[in-house]
């Protein structure tokens, strides 16, 4: 099939054997507006589609969690903010203790899945795949556009959910029964409920049509010589995530089908013996173990798709900027590898204290301890590759080596948890809501600002604001810490999670002045998150331009294509592949693209 | 420019490809469904069932399109357009009876008492499962009509096989899913 024709939407022109084979001419097709920004079909438009949607969730998201902060922090105040944005939910300016459940469901809801995973995979992989392996598009373009487009369907019932009578769901982002399936259990619980599992399911869909086509450009579309062992890792990372998602999120779709029936056609895969406000309900036999296992299998694996996208990027980022190949390039494949098979097989720690039989919780341990042995090979090969670099510190790197830092104080504290007689402990507290932001949470956003400094001049042919950048980055590091490490302390105390006022223990009173500090962190945090808003859309018309092909000196392909790439991205053929993608500082050389042939008197190690 | 080109034509079409690895996605979601329904069918309270004949009748259907499908392939590749357009024809038709029988058969078991409501069992657990095979196979017939409208309306001639090629391993796929499906229930309920 005509790959011409498939950029173009008419897939049914069909050439019998190759002809005009690599003489592309970067499409003389008239495009509509509409063709061009919304059903578009160009990887380099979708990316920016993605991009865009995930920055509005993430302010929506991230003001809840500032909203909900506030009463945490001063849970005897009133604000009369809160009212003029929740109205009846916030009367007399303080949150209903209902509707706190149904702001961190939708905060976790949104970042999860709707920021960190389509936001950050739908844009770099669609970014990146076509230009770092050399390909003029995905393998389906047209798979790619509806990919985009369930999204925003899934996003449209989403945000309608939070305008409705009762409200939207508000049984956590992991949605257990029999809360979430019973109506009459909470506000929540009726139609928001209903309206986060369609919106889930069109999001898998999503999720399913974008994993298939990155996987199959991975595999089928790299140009001459770009074998496997050469893709930057930024591509095998995407790789590994696309694989868990496609292996991972149908199980979800099966776990969330049959709490729909539960919750509209009265099965009982679910419910047992429930009683609710003096009413016996009839169902019987059901487990609400079971949703936990159908949701921690995709739940686990989801915690790694958020976080391996970051990871490829803070290895390509870090290697550029150091003028350095990455540390044991081998090592870090083989270790996505193992991430990627454990991943599979831990997501029962997530259930220790839920009714898990003790016996196989000891299999578990094991295998989630596991885990830290490939993370460590990878934060050992990140810091070699910086140690005596010749460190550029653009905004990137800054991140870049954020993340680094996040990932190993989160990191740790996993330790502590994946041991499940610590977890007795910790379970459900603000330990554990401490360990996944830092780890995940903040850790992936630095990976996703990281990507966004570095690419912004390929996405948008201009640089992003510098000075900005570095303010960004400094208040966001410092101020991750000051919000999220004391959280440890109070998950160590026993303060639990997702509760709105604490006020009755006497004994947690020691605490309301952090709670206070860590409010006003995250005002500063937020606001500083809106300046990089600014500086994002700001850059876009007013940027710096930019002027040079490879603005940062990088090997791989991306940077050979025209500084605006049009439709097809390189104007002639598309460029063969002779090396892999971390030749710096060779033979005396700052680096050596992955388009240069070996010379003959080169150094053998490449 | 062609998808595939020169160098890679040796391996799998990027299309075929991406079916097998949509195969994979679709085999873990029965997957989740079927290990649910063991780990639930030794708890309490549950109801086990008895099958209802039409599903033999249905399972004789399905085999017999895998055999058409296939046939319609081997036409396509012969380039016998009409033999091609006939055996098509005759899946889809296949096809729908499958999903017809299928209806039936959750009438019968519906009036035999399976319902939704109330303790759970295996019937609920059957609903979902063969309700959702009888989706894919819905998919694929829609897609085999789309092929069967293109073979008489298309204005382009078309001479690859990939898309037919594509198309029948679906079905192949769907066939066997229910064939799976179909033992499972047998053995374990
Ligand atoms: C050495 C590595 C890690 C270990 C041993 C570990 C272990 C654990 C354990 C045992 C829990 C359950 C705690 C509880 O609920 O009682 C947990 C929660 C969690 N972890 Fe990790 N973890 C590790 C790394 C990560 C990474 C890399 C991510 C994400 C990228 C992550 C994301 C999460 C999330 C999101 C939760 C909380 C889910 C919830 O209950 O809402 N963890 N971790
Ligand atoms: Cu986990």
């Amino acid at each position: 099939m005509s790959n011409e024709a498939n950029l173009h939407g008419h897939t049914e022109v069909v050439t019998t054997h190759p002809v005009h084979h690599d003489e592309h001419h970067v499409h003389h097709h008239k495009e509509t507006f509409v063709t061009k920004y919304i059903f578009s079909q160009d990887h380099k438009m979708i990316a920016r589609q993605f991009l865009i949607t995930g920055i509005i969730w993430a302010i929506i998201g991230g003001l809840f969690s500032v909203l909900f902060r506030l009463q945490l922090g001063y849970p005897e105040q009133s604000f009369p903010i809160l009212e003029t944005f929740f109205g009846r939910w916030a009367a007399g300016g303080k949150i209903v203790p209902e509707f706190y459940y149904a702001l961190v469901t939708m905060h976790g809801t949104i970042l999860v899945f709707f920021v960190l995973t389509a936001g950050l995979s739908g844009t770099f992989a669609n970014l990146l795949i076509p230009f770092q392996i050399g390909a003029r598009d995905m393998a389906s373009p047209f798979l790619n556009m509806l990919s985009y487009w369930f999204f925003f369907l899934a996003s449209i019932v989403m945000m309608s959910s939070l305008f409705i009578e009762t409200g939207p769901a508000a049984g956590g982002w992991t949605m257990y029964p029999p809360l979430s399936a019973v109506r009459q259990a909470s506000l929540g619980s009726k139609l928001g409920s209903d309206l986060w599992l369609v919106s889930m399911a069109l999001f898998i869909v999503s999720s399913l049509l974008g994993g298939l086509n990155y996987i199959s450009t991975i595999l089928n579309m790299r140009t001459k010589g770009m074998s496997m062992t050469r893709m930057p890792l930024t591509m095998w990372a995407i790789f590994f995530t696309a694989v868990l998602g496609v292996l991972s999120f149908p199980v979800l779709l099966s776990g969330a089908i049959l709490l729909l029936f539960d919750r509209n056609l009265g099965t009982s895969f679910y419910l047992s013996d429930i009683v609710v406000n003096g009413e016996i309900l009839s169902n019987e036999g059901g487990s609400a173990i079971l949703y936990q296992h159908l949701f921690w299998f995709l739940g686990h694996p989801e915690v790694y798709i958020i976080l391996l996208p970051a990871m490829g990027m803070v290895s390509e980022i870090l290697s550029v900027n150091s003028r350095k190949p990455i540390f044991g390039y081998m090592a870090m494949v083989g270790s996505l590898f193992a991430i990627c098979i454990l991943a599979f097989l831990v997501w029962a720690h997530h259930m220790f204290v839920t009714g898990l039989n003790p016996f196989l919780g000891a299999f578990f341990v094991l295998l989630t301890l596991l885990i830290a042995v490939p993370s460590a090979i990878k934060v050992f090969n990140w810091l070699t590759t910086l140690w005596r670099g010749n460190i550029r510190f653009t905004p990137a790197t800054l991140f870049a080596i954020g993340f680094v830092s996040l990932f190993i104080s989160g990191g740790l504290t996993g330790i502590f948890l994946g041991n499940s007689t610590i977890d007795i402990h910790l379970h459900d507290t603000m330990f554990v809501v401490a360990h996944f932001h830092i780890v995940m949470g903040v850790a992936s956003f630095f990976g996703m600002f990281a990507g966004v400094y570095h690419w912004f001049p390929k996405m948008f042919a201009r640089y992003l604001n510098n000075t900005l950048g570095y303010i960004h980055f400094w208040v966001t590091i410092i101020g991750s810490y000051l919000i999220f490490w004391p959280m440890h302390y109070q998950g160590l105390a026993g303060i639990p999670r997702r509760y709105l006022d604490k006020r009755a223990w006497a004994s947690f009173n020691q605490f309301a002045d952090l709670d206070k500090m860590i409010t006003v962190v995250s005002i500063i945090v937020f606001a500083v998150q809106l300046m990089f808003v600014f500086n994002f859309f700001y850059s876009i018309f007013k940027g710096r331009k930019v002027r040079t092909q490879n603005p940062w000196k990088a090997n791989t392909l991306e940077w050979t294509t025209p500084i605006v790439a049009g439709h097809g991205n390189w104007e002639g053929e598309i460029p063969e592949v002779h090396r892999w993608a971390y030749d710096y500082g060779k033979d005396g050389r700052d680096f050596i693209p992955q388009t240069e042939p070996i010379g003959e008197n080169e150094s053998k190690d490449h | 420019m062609d998808i595939v080109s020169t160098q890679q034509q040796k391996k799998i079409h990027p299309h075929k490809f991406t079916l097998w690895v949509a195969i994979g996605s679709i085999v873990m979601m029965f997957a989740g469904l079927t290990s649910a329904y063991i780990v639930k069918s030794s708890q309490a309270a549950w109801r086990e069932i008895k099958m209802p004949t039409t599903f033999w009748y249905s399972t004789a259907v399905i085999l017999l399109s895998s055999l058409t499908v296939q046939w319609a392939v081997r036409s396509f590749k012969e380039r016998e357009m009409k033999r091609y357009r006939l055996l098509i024809g005759f899946t889809v038709v296949l096809g729908s009876l499958f999903v017809i029988l299928q209806w039936i058969g959750f009438n019968q078991l519906w009036d035999s008492g399976v319902q939704f409501k109330g303790s759970s069992g295996a019937g609920q657990f059957l609903y979902v499962i063969a309700g959702l095979h009888a989706l894919h196979v819905i998919g694929g017939v829609i897609a085999l009509l789309v092929m069967f409208m293109k073979a008489f309306f298309g204005k382009n001639k078309n001479y690859s096989s990939i898309p037919v090629e594509v198309a029948s391993t679906y079905w192949h796929f769907v066939d066997i899913l229910w064939i799976y499906l179909l033992v499972f229930f047998i053995w374990i309920g």
